[in-house]
Order: C-alpha cells, then sequence, then structure tokens
C-alpha cells in the first residue's frame, strides 16, 4: 500500500523545468527527508504534489478533489503566517475544518485530536495566548500542532524545523519519526542534514529539479553526491544512537 | 461568542427604536408607536410609517452592508485597513450612481440606479484585488485604494462638469456626501434585494477567511476552494456596497471602524466576526444617523460627514500602529 505516488511529475517555469521527471513512492511507515540545495524546487514539487501549481506526469494526490485531499495530505508550508490575533487552540482548531460539515461546531473527536497536538507540540501552556504575540520558534510549532490536529496519513511538510531552538527541532522531528512508526508518512524537506540523517528513514535528493539520489539516509550522504550537489564535505559515525552527520567543509 | 451577538442585537434594536423616535415632528413615544402600528392619527401615522420607518430600516441595512462588507475584505487580503469607503469601492459605486441618475436612465427604469452602482462597486473590487492580489501588503492595498478613489472622483468631477444642469449638480453634491434622510419605502425595495444577495454570499465566506488566516497554501490544503471564496467576496462587496451607495451615498468609515472594534471580542477570528460586523455596523450607521438629527436638527448634517469625522482619526491611529508593528 502506498500514501503517495509519484510518476515523471514536470514543473515548468517558462521554458525551463523546476521539478523534472520526479517519480516516488512513499508507504506507510516511513518519514521521508526531502533535502537538496536552495532552489533544487522542493517547494516547487511539494504545491505540485498538493495540486496548487500546473503539472505534467502523474500524482495520485493531485488526482483527488480538494475535500479528500484534505483528509489524506496535510500541509505545512515554509511560509508561516498568521494574519490575526487568533488564540493557539483556536488556530490549532483550523486543522479540524476537513473533517467539520459545513456549519458545525468542533465535536469531542475534534477536542481531543486538538489537545493531543498541543501536548505533543508542548503548547499547553500558550492554548489561550494570541498566536501572533508568540515568538518565531513557537509560532512554528503552533502551526506543525495545527497540522498534526488534521490528522491525517500523510503530512508534508516544508522546513518546519527551522528557526526552531535545538531541543524544539530535536523533539519536533522526533514527533514526525514517531508519526511515521505509527504507520502514517512523512515527507520533510531540510536543509539541517544532520536531522534528516538522524531522523529519516529514507532520504531524497534533489539537485536541478530532479532526484539525484533516493534510498537510506548513509546511502544517500555519500561524500560523492555531497560534494557534487551540496559543495560540502562531511564527517559521518555509525553510533548506538543513530547516524552523525557533520558537513566539515566547502570543496572547491 | 453567542452572547456577544445577543448584547449587539439588543443594541441595534434599542438604536433602530430610538431612531423611529427622534425627529423634527416632536410626537411622544407613545403616540409615534401606536401611531406606527395601528395607523391611528393620520399625520402622526404618515411620519412615522412612510418617513421614520423606512429611515430607521435603511439606517440598519446600510450599516449592516457596511459593516459585513468591511470584515469580509479585511479577512480576505488579511489587511485591518481594508475598507470599502477607503480603497476606492464607495466612490465607484457613487460614481456608478451618479451617470445612471444624470443620464436619466434611473428615472427610465428604477433598478438601474441600484445596478449602476453595483457595477461601479465590481469593477473597484475588481481593481483592488487585480492591483493588490490577495497576499497584498497595507501599503499596496491602501496605494491601489488610492489610485481608484482619484480616478472615481476625477470621472465624477467630470460627469458633475459637464452636466448641463447646475441644480442637478449641487442636488448630486450633497447626496454624495451620505445621508438617509428623505428616503422611502422605494429605497428599500430598491436596495434590500441586492443587499440580501450580498448579505448570504458573504456569509458563506465565514469559514474559509477562518482557514486564509494561515496564509491560501495552507487554506488550500485544508480543501478550501480559493477561487469560490475569491468569487463571493468580489460579488457579495459589490452588491451590499453597491446597494448601499445607491440609495444613501458615500458613507465611509463604518467597515474599518466596526472589524476594529468588534476583533478582540470573537479572539480575531475572522469567521465570526462577520454576522458581530454586520450588527456592528447597523448600531454605528443607526447611532449616527440619531445623532445627525439630534445635533443640528434644522441644518441636515450629512451622515457621511458624521461617519468622516469618526472614522478618520481611528484610521490615523491604526496606520501610525502598523507603523510601529513593521519598524
Amino acid at each position: 500500500m502506498s500514501l503517495l505516488s509519484v510518476q515523471t511529475l514536470t514543473v515548468m517555469r517558462g521554458e525551463c523545468p523546476v521539478v523534472d521527471h520526479v517519480s516516488f513512492d512513499v508507504g506507510p511507515g516511513e518519514c521521508v527527508g526531502l533535502i537538496g540545495p536552495n532552489g533544487a524546487g522542493k517547494t516547487t514539487l511539494f504545491r505540485a504534489l498538493l495540486g496548487f501549481l500546473d503539472a505534467t506526469g502523474r500524482c495520485d494526490l493531485r488526482d483527488r478533489d480538494a475535500r479528500a485531499r484534505a483528509h489524506h495530505a496535510a500541509w505545512l508550508p515554509q511560509a508561516r503566517e498568521i494574519a490575526w490575533p487568533i488564540p493557539v487552540e483556536t488556530l490549532v482548531t483550523l486543522g479540524r475544518i476537513p473533517h467539520l460539515a459545513a456549519g458545525a461546531r468542533p465535536g469531542p473527536a475534534d477536542r481531543d485530536a486538538i489537545a493531543a497536538a498541543l501536548e505533543r507540540m508542548e503548547l499547553t501552556d500558550f492554548a489561550r495566548r494570541p498566536a501572533t504575540e508568540l515568538s518565531g520558534g513557537e509560532q512554528a510549532r503552533v502551526l506543525i500542532a495545527r497540522a498534526l490536529a488534521q490528522d491525517t496519513p500523510l503530512i508534508l511538510a516544508d522546513e518546519p524545523v527551522a528557526g526552531l531552538d535545538p531541543a524544539h527541532q530535536i523533539s519536533a522531528m522526533a514527533e514526525f519519526a514517531r508519526i511515521a512508526a505509527d504507520g502514517r508518512a512523512v515527507v520533510v524537506s531540510l536543509h539541517d542534514l544532520g536531522l534528516a540523517a538522524r531522523y529519516c528513514t529514507r532520504l531524497i535528493l534533489m539537485h536541478r529539479g530532479r532526484i539525484e539520489a533516493d534510498g537510506p539516509p548513509r546511502d544517500v550522504l555519500t561524500p560523492d553526491n555531497l560534494a557534487r550537489v551540496f559543495g560540502v564535505s562531511a564527517y559521518m559515525l555509525e553510533t548506538e544512537a543513530g547516524l552523525v552527520f557533520q558537513p566539515m567543509g566547502v570543496v572547491p | 461568542m453567542t452572547r456577544l451577538l445577543l448584547i449587539l442585537v439588543l443594541i441595534v434594536a434599542a438604536l433602530f427604536a430610538l431612531s423611529l423616535l427622534v425627529g423634527p415632528a416632536g410626537f411622544g413615544p407613545a403616540q409615534s408607536l401606536d401611531a406606527l402600528l395601528t395607523g391611528r392619527g393620520e399625520a402622526v401615522a404618515l411620519v412615522m410609517r412612510e418617513i421614520r420607518l423606512p429611515r430607521a430600516l435603511l439606517g440598519a441595512m446600510v450599516g449592516a452592508s457596511l459593516g459585513l462588507s468591511g470584515a469580509a475584505l479585511q479577512g480576505y487580503l488579511r489587511n485591518p485597513l481594508a475598507e470599502p469607503g477607503l480603497i476606492g469601492i464607495s466612490s465607484s459605486a457613487a460614481l456608478g450612481a451618479v451617470i445612471a441618475l444624470q443620464t436619466g436612465l434611473a428615472a427610465a427604469f428604477a433598478a438601474a440606479l441600484p445596478l449602476a452602482a453595483l457595477a461601479g462597486a465590481l469593477v473597484a473590487v475588481l481593481l483592488v484585488f487585480l492591483l493588490a492580489g490577495p497576499r497584498g501588503g497595507s501599503l499596496t492595498v491602501i496605494l491601489a485604494g488610492i489610485a481608484i478613489s482619484a480616478l472615481a472622483a476625477a470621472l465624477l468631477s467630470l460627469v458633475l462638469n459637464l452636466s448641463p444642469n447646475p441644480f442637478a449638480v449641487s442636488e448630486t453634491v450633497f447626496w454624495m456626501m451620505g445621508s438617509l434622510a428623505d428616503r422611502s419605502f422605494t429605497h428599500v425595495w430598491l436596495a434590500l434585494p441586492f443587499m440580501v444577495a450580498g448579505w448570504i454570499m458573504l456569509a458563506l465566506t465565514a469559514r474559509g477567511l477562518d482557514a486564509l488566516t494561515l496564509g491560501e497554501d495552507a487554506a488550500g490544503s485544508l480543501g478550501l476552494s480559493l477561487p469560490r471564496l475569491r468569487l463571493l467576496v468580489i460579488l457579495g462587496t459589490a452588491a451590499a456596497v453597491g446597494a448601499s451607495t445607491a440609495v444613501a451615498g458615500a458613507i465611509g468609515f463604518v467597515g474599518l471602524v466596526v472589524p476594529h472594534l468588534l476583533r478582540p471580542f470573537v479572539d480575531g477570528r475572522p469567521g465570526a466576526l462577520l454576522p458581530a460586523s454586520a450588527l456592528g455596523g447597523a448600531a454605528l450607521v443607526l447611532a449616527a444617523d440619531v445623532a445627525v438629527r439630534l445635533i443640528l436638527p434644522d441644518r441636515d448634517l450629512k451622515l457621511g460627514v458624521v461617519m468622516a469625522f469618526v472614522g478618520a482619526p481611528l484610521f490615523l491611529h491604526l496606520i501610525y500602529k502598523t507603523r510601529r508593528a513593521t519598524a
């Protein structure tokens, strides 16, 4: 069973392919890290998967109608927008919109999902505070909680941990890994290759719109791939606590 | 939330009653209500039923339309400075109405007046959305509004400039200041269908506007159709503001003041702000319309002028706050 299936997906910007014949499948239990330098096409790929951009090729998520898509996949955009001073709990409640009939108020199941999402992101104490008054990192956690409250088999997240302090980076990635281990799936784009190596079950490396490598972290983060795509060298060590990865220098 | 709406309903009801009881004819409250309900006392009944009742009804209808449109526009543009009057929608609607009046179209065919105003409002909303974009920052929205207001004002001046009849010109100029004086049930029936259509369309945007708090992509991923939401906001605002302007002239700032005052009471939720702003707008316009009758009873003080005195200082305050927030 697959939760996301993509075949030869291509997005053009003018003459130039920004996402170029991308194919991959994501199954239950996978926490997929989408990595690649700036401009590699990660965000464009996400937006094309969700049907926000014109694209050719096949993607089962695009083929669903908007409501079915909202039940299948939660999307966490990179831009952290919170337009109005809404209390944290109310904002997380927005994640329940796909589950509510027209005009219905949140029921017990919705309230449970909201409380669970707040607790997982350690936001219970903030529940009544206006979200716009929180710090940037706290707002990021509120938005992650909103996506968790949507309670979907698949979560797509575009750089969700950028700007978080180390403890919350770790707890957010551990949460994504735990969700995947529960039999759901997460696709998360990251610039921190150390976090990617440690928490993702699989990495997809993008470069100039193409998939350069796809597989377990140790097979993707090879010295050759790192030098060619990122222009860096790195130190990598297999430890009892998992793979430790640290970029060391710039390759000329 | 329910309590807030209940309080607002009571305030609107009280102001509606007050609006019925205040006027130059100086009847006692008991006599007025008796005449209104039973039709006893011919002169009093005539004043109550043909002058004061339509005036009070129009006050509530126009206020609700302007408050609701302001809340919906702010929610959609995610900008607390968006307001039908400030971004040129009211003046464009006025332009449409003036063209209908000056060409004699309105005299030939009664629905031409609200239809022309609606068309003017529609063009303005489309232009603002086009120029500012749904993600438009405060600056772009206000600049787009200034450009549209200036263009509408220039075209209005041109129409008045070329008008062959000086009496019609002065009448139009006074009409544009916005007023509910000397309106009849004809005006109520002319505006009501368009307003109700606008209210329904704007009421349907509540959940979409809530979702849009998170930005367009996140809202789209929650199963929301952005093109449908945009269409409802455009048509709903144009219908409500167009019909209001057609019967009451250009009354600004209602859609700015009311959502701003009520936002804290609904926890900032743009969807919940819609019904609250509709009621709040009705209350504000009814109160202002009572005030114009009490402040200068014999000078026909214009409603739009009073609203500008209330709204403009608040607008300055909002700009100051926005500047501080972005600095």
